[in-house]
């Protein structure tokens, strides 16, 4: 029989798992089970360490891990209610010690500050009844980004006349993004404070329910914003990497059979005994990827992770023409090289002449049959071509029989659709007609964009 | 659970015994690494490349004393390039050896040519088979084919393997594995489910810091904190191929080998290749730190 200790604890992480799925990280049940036992091995007097080492368990991908902590400080936290720390009398107090502490990289202090921020400035009342703490109100009373130029300059230290130091250290060049880093994680500590006070006030399942943001990976690319972009762009970068691996993948593993004609010939050499087998050679294939994406204003927001996908594709496969289109397709895989990554490509496109020869609003029909009509030549059966957008044609003439012409012609055609798939075919989309010829994809995140990489692409 | 080597017999003891061979841990690899032998389960190591997955198998071979036994993956690595091979040469040698003598029988000769004498044992098999316990590392596993994860299962789950012709040959020691992925490739949820995984990430500061002064000595402190500064305002910014670790050091061993005293925009920019791999990455990095400009004052 398990001791209640230990049955608590099981608990303890049988919600965490709950809460985990409910974000949509994947644990079984026999992590739960390592899990326990991994408590066990390293008692709980370490929580960082118990962190890491639940973690190891319950995690199959670096991706999740944030949501992890943060759900993981929930359900164990370190100490339920206020903490004992350097209690703040005022604003102006706070922000000087925050100065201080940026200036100075201490981690410590700056989780103490976190929570003395959200004991001051957090609080959520209505007359006297207490509604629990806002993290987005402590950060618009502190404005901790104000004090990152106090911060820098207590940091460069005295200048000038008198001091030993001269002049410009090459530090100063890039001082000011550390400091932002480290306000960002000032930030992260602010919410996750404000988070664990809350679960005095409700139940710990709604806090985990509605309290911690989906992660990275469940991420909408239609909301994303321009914080998430670097994130994003280090999720696709491998993606790119595995899908470029997993299209040039040999059919099939290992060598070949044995070549019975070949090793019979090598035999002759040794008297007819064949000593030395030969294989039959397996050819790599390799493809080509032609990624054709709709740069129209309905999908303004796609465009980042369009171009984001665009570009870690080019750096990826040896052969891959990028053409975009509003309402009439042209190329603009040079534009994607020298481009900023994940530069809002729609603005500039819909000014640009080659892809509004029809008109600034979207017209897949006549994109479709002035892109089969100029690039024909440069489908082949080995391409692969993946198509962009929301097939949303302003009701316009979709051209399907020119989609279907591609994808009679290339190897295999895909299409990705950023919208949820419970919007396809109502108002102006005809994803149904172009999803009768090609595949059509749901991918809004990084997880289905996952999947489609991983399962959906034929090799 | 098995009883755990006492070199990893807890946390701190891990982490101690790695420092002392020369692997300064983080808190949360010296606890995995801890967990993965005080459990007997395998290591599954992801991070980008260059922060010491490899080496941490290394590290801890030395830490228990045991022989390193490495498989590299490629692609197309097979069952006869990662299990065992029978020695095809030999096999039909000792044939023909024996067919002009008719004393033994088919039979026997049969028995004979699958026998341990024409094993050939790679390096899965080696691990298995070893009388010592060893370290197993299976690098960079996502190069591999998906049939070498199916391979992998009965090892590392019941540490054995099985040759049809011989049997199953079960683990004397139960081996402590390491595998590696860059993460080209999703490795199967089968697989990962038998591991304990563990995202190393780039070291933060002080770690770092450390970890310089242990493989470049010559090189004096505030240019070490100034080095690592610079590289982690270079991790920050949008390259190509952020410099790891291991870019770190060959950055320190080539400021020290020019005995170098502080670091100024042009330093930087003759050395900048070192860190940097790419020519676009070099370019991003010149013109955020204005390195073509010296220092003013």
């Amino acid at each position: 029989m398990p001791s209640t200790a230990e049955s608590a604890l099981g608990d303890r992480l049988v919600e965490l798992t709950t809460s985990l799925r409910d974000h949509g990280v994947r644990v079984g049940t026999s992590e739960i089970a390592d899990a326990a036992r991994i408590a066990t091995a390293l008692g709980l007097d370490d929580r960082i360490r118990l962190r890491g080492g639940v973690a190891a368990a319950m995690l199959r991908r670096a991706g999740d891990r944030e949501v992890f902590d943060r759900l993981f400080d929930l359900y164990f936290p370190a100490a339920p209610g206020r903490r004992t720390v350097p209690q703040a009398e005022s604003v102006d107090q706070l922000r000087e010690q925050l100065v201080q502490a940026l200036a100075d990289n201490d981690a410590q202090t700056l989780d103490d500050l976190a929570a003395a921020a959200v004991d001051l400035l957090g609080e959520v009342a209505n007359g006297d009844e207490q509604q629990g703490y806002s993290s987005a109100q402590t950060i618009s009373r502190l404005q901790p980004q104000r004090a990152i130029a106090a911060a820098q300059q207590q940091s460069r230290g005295p200048r000038g006349e008198g001091s030993g130091q001269g002049g410009e250290q090459l530090s100063d060049r890039f001082d000011r993004d550390e400091l932002r880093a480290r306000v960002a994680v000032f930030r992260r500590r602010v919410e996750a404070e404000a988070l664990r006070r809350n679960t005095q006030v409700r139940s710990r399942e709604r806090v985990a329910r509605f309290g911690v943001g989906s992660g990275i990976e469940q991420r909408d690319f239609l909301s994303a914003g321009t914080k998430d972009l670097d994130e994003l762009r280090r999720h696709i970068d491998p993606l790119a990497r595995k899908l470029a691996a997993r299209m040039s993948a040999r059919r099939a593993a290992g060598r070949g059979a044995i070549d019975v004609r070949r090793t019979l010939r090598r035999s002759l050499s040794t008297g007819g005994v064949p000593i030395d087998p030969a294989y039959r050679e397996r050819r790599r294939h390799r493809p080509d990827l032609i990624v054709l994406a709709d740069l129209s204003g309905s999908v303004g927001a796609f465009s980042t992770f369009t171009m984001l996908l665009m570009q870690a594709l080019h750096a990826q496969f040896r052969k891959v023409r990028a053409y975009g289109f509003v309402s009439s397709a042209a190329e603009i895989t040079d534009v994607l090289r020298d481009a900023e990554p994940g530069a809002p490509l729609g603005i500039w496109a819909r000014r640009t002449r080659e892809f509004t020869a029809h008109g600034t609003s979207s017209s897949y029909g006549t994109a479709f049959r002035g892109f089969v009509r100029s690039e024909w030549e440069s489908i082949g059966p080995r391409s692969t071509v993946l198509i962009l957008g929301d097939a949303r044609t302003n009701y316009g003439d979709p051209g399907v029989a020119h989609v279907a012409a591609i994808a009679a012609r290339a190897r295999h055609v895909a299409w990705l659709n950023p919208e949820p798939a419970r919007m396809w075919d109502t108002g102006d989309s005809v994803a149904a007609a172009y999803g009768a010829v090609v595949d059509m994809h749901e991918c809004r995140n990084l997880d289905q964009l996952r999947a489609f990489v991983a399962r959906v692409l034929p090799i | 659970m098995t009883t755990p080597h006492p070199a990893l017999a807890g946390v701190d003891q891990a982490l101690q015994s790695l420092a002392d061979v020369g692997y300064l841990a983080s808190d949360e690899i010296a606890t995995t690494v801890y967990l993965a032998e005080a459990l007997g389960k395998p290591l599954l190591v992801e991070g980008p490349a260059g922060v010491g997955k490899t080496e941490l198998a290394k590290a801890v071979s030395r830490a228990i004393g045991a022989d390193l036994i490495r498989l590299q993956c490629y692609e197309g690595v097979d069952e006869a390039r990662a299990l065992y091979e029978w020695n095809h040469a030999a096999q039909l040698l000792r044939i023909t050896a024996e067919r002009d003598s008719h004393e033994h029988a088919w039979e026997s000769l049969r028995s004979d040519i699958f026998g341990e004498e024409f094993l050939l044992p790679r390096p899965l098999l080696a691990a298995i088979r070893s009388e010592e316990r060893v370290v197993l590392l299976i690098d960079e596993l996502d190069k591999a084919d998906e049939e070498m994860e199916g391979l992998l299962l009965e090892i590392l789950s019941d540490f054995q393997v099985t040759v049809p012709e011989l049997g199953t040959i079960t683990a004397r020691h139960r081996p402590f594995v390491v595998l590696t992925s860059n993460a080209t490739r999703e490795l199967s949820e089968a697989l990962r489910r038998r591991c304990l995984f563990l995202h190393i990430d780039y070291p933060d500061p002080q770690l770092e810091a450390r970890i310089v002064g242990l493989q470049a000595p010559g090189l004096d402190d505030t240019l070490t904190q100034s080095l690592v500064r610079i590289v982690g305002a270079l991790r920050a910014g949008s390259l190509r191929k952020p410099p790891s670790v291991a870019e770190t050091l060959d950055w320190a061993q080539t400021l020290v080998a020019l005995g170098a005293e502080q670091l100024d925009p042009a330093l930087v920019r003759s050395t900048l290749g070192v860190v940097l791999k790419h020519q676009d990455d070099i370019r991003t990095a010149t013109s955020t730190l204005d390195l073509d400009r010296a220092l003013d004052g």
